[in-house]
């Protein structure tokens, strides 16, 4: 395996690459659906995201949750590009996050 | 789970994260019906792209057995396969590749006869034939069926790719060559030669165009021709009509029945004075 000098490799990969932005989903919300993800890794936690985002009805409302800090950057990033609202990225316990969204 | 099984999700997943083809447009590819003329040159990568792609059901017409020179460039097939019939081996590479695939073998020898009972089946027709009586032959019976007949040809080193729709206000291929001119007039298919990567391109292009179709995306290569020359590394595109006196398209068509032609390898373009290269098809 090759491996890059250090000094080839940009800051951002010797940090850590995942950074979910935390959102906190208003407490009025309520989830048509829940889907537990964990054991679940990118992109898969997006894809049976959007699988069942796709069961449900626009304006209904997901909640997704993954076990690791990759799914919780990502998942809401791929979510929003397909048009759909992020209500909530929130931490629930030591590794848990709870992801909420809007179908589009 | 989802309406998928959970292989499926893995095997899929990079279709299914496409904005365009999501889990609704992968689950019309599992539904889809497509048949192939040949198992050759262009035939192989275009099944062995659909077969990936999670097209449910692909026909294949093939009478022939491998020889060692179509190994060059027919990928469906490999050393061990020589003297095999063609369609067994091809049913052998794609459900290796994925068994979520229903292979409908057709090993006949396509005629007036045979031709629309076999292509009624299909969503769209992929022709990847080798001759021009076929050629001729599948252009008249997707007419007449009202398929989509998604074309390609190659010769040397240039290709061809298009689609013929008629139902669907597109030309047919009689609407660029009405008739085929008489045998001997063509050279052998054997003495052309052909780059073995050749149909690995254009039946490539061949695969696309039948996922857009199924997918209803995009826009198609109907009316358009695309012409590929690998030496120049260069892609033409002609623009097509369909023509009103087109002896089986158009208004008042004469052909109204198939034909049988005698075989014959090659014609050169009669309706298309702009193009001066001879077309030859070697599958």
């Amino acid at each position: 395996m090759y491996h890059f000098p250090c000094y080839l490799i940009p800051d951002t990969y010797k940090m850590n690459r995942w950074n979910p932005t935390i959102i906190n989903a208003p407490s009025d919300i309520s989830a048509d659906e829940t889907f537990d993800l964990k054991g679940e890794i990118c992109p898969y936690t997006f894809v049976k995201s959007k699988l069942m985002l796709e069961m449900m009805e626009s304006g209904q409302i997901l909640q997704v949750i993954v076990d690791n800090d990759e799914s919780a950057t990502n998942v809401p990033k791929s979510l929003t590009n397909e048009g759909n609202t992020v209500l909530g990225t929130e931490k629930i316990n030591e590794t848990d996050w709870m992801i909420t969204v809007r179908k589009k | 789970m989802l309406g998928f099984t959970n292989e499926q999700i893995y095997r899929y997943s990079r279709h299914i994260i496409l904005p365009d083809v999501g889990g609704a447009g992968q689950k019309k590819l599992l539904k889809a019906k497509v048949l192939l003329i040949g198992a050759g040159g262009l035939g192989s990568p275009t099944a062995m792209y659909l077969a990936a792609a999670g097209v449910g059901t692909l026909g294949i017409v093939e009478f022939d057995t491998v020889d060692l020179s179509n190994l060059q460039r027919q990928l469906l097939h490999r050393t061990q396969d020589v003297g095999r019939p063609k369609i067994d081996s091809a049913q052998d590479t794609i459900n290796a590749l994925n068994p979520d695939v229903r292979v409908v073998k057709h090993k006949v020898v396509l005629d007036s006869t045979n031709v629309m009972d076999i292509i009624k089946d299909y969503d769209i027709i992929v022709n990847g034939t080798d001759n021009f009586p076929t050629r001729y032959l599948v252009n008249d019976a997707c007419v007449f069926a009202g398929k989509p007949l998604v074309d390609g040809s190659i010769f040397m080193f240039e290709g061809q790719a298009t689609v013929y729709d008629a139902a669907h206000d597109g030309p047919c291929y009689r609407c660029l060559f009405p008739t085929p001119p008489p045998p001997g007039e063509v050279p052998s298919c054997q003495e052309a030669g052909v780059l073995g990567v050749l149909p690995g391109i254009i039946g490539s292009i061949q695969a696309i165009e039948v996922i857009k179709l199924i997918l209803g995306k995009g826009d198609s290569l109907k009316g358009r021709l695309l012409l590929f020359d690998a030496m120049a590394m260069e892609f033409r595109e002609m623009k097509i009509e369909k023509d009103p006196h087109c002896p089986v398209c158009g208004e008042h068509p004469t052909i109204t029945e198939l034909i049988d032609y005698e075989q014959f390898c090659g014609v050169p373009f009669p309706a298309a004075p702009e193009l001066l290269e001879p077309e030859l098809v070697l599958v």
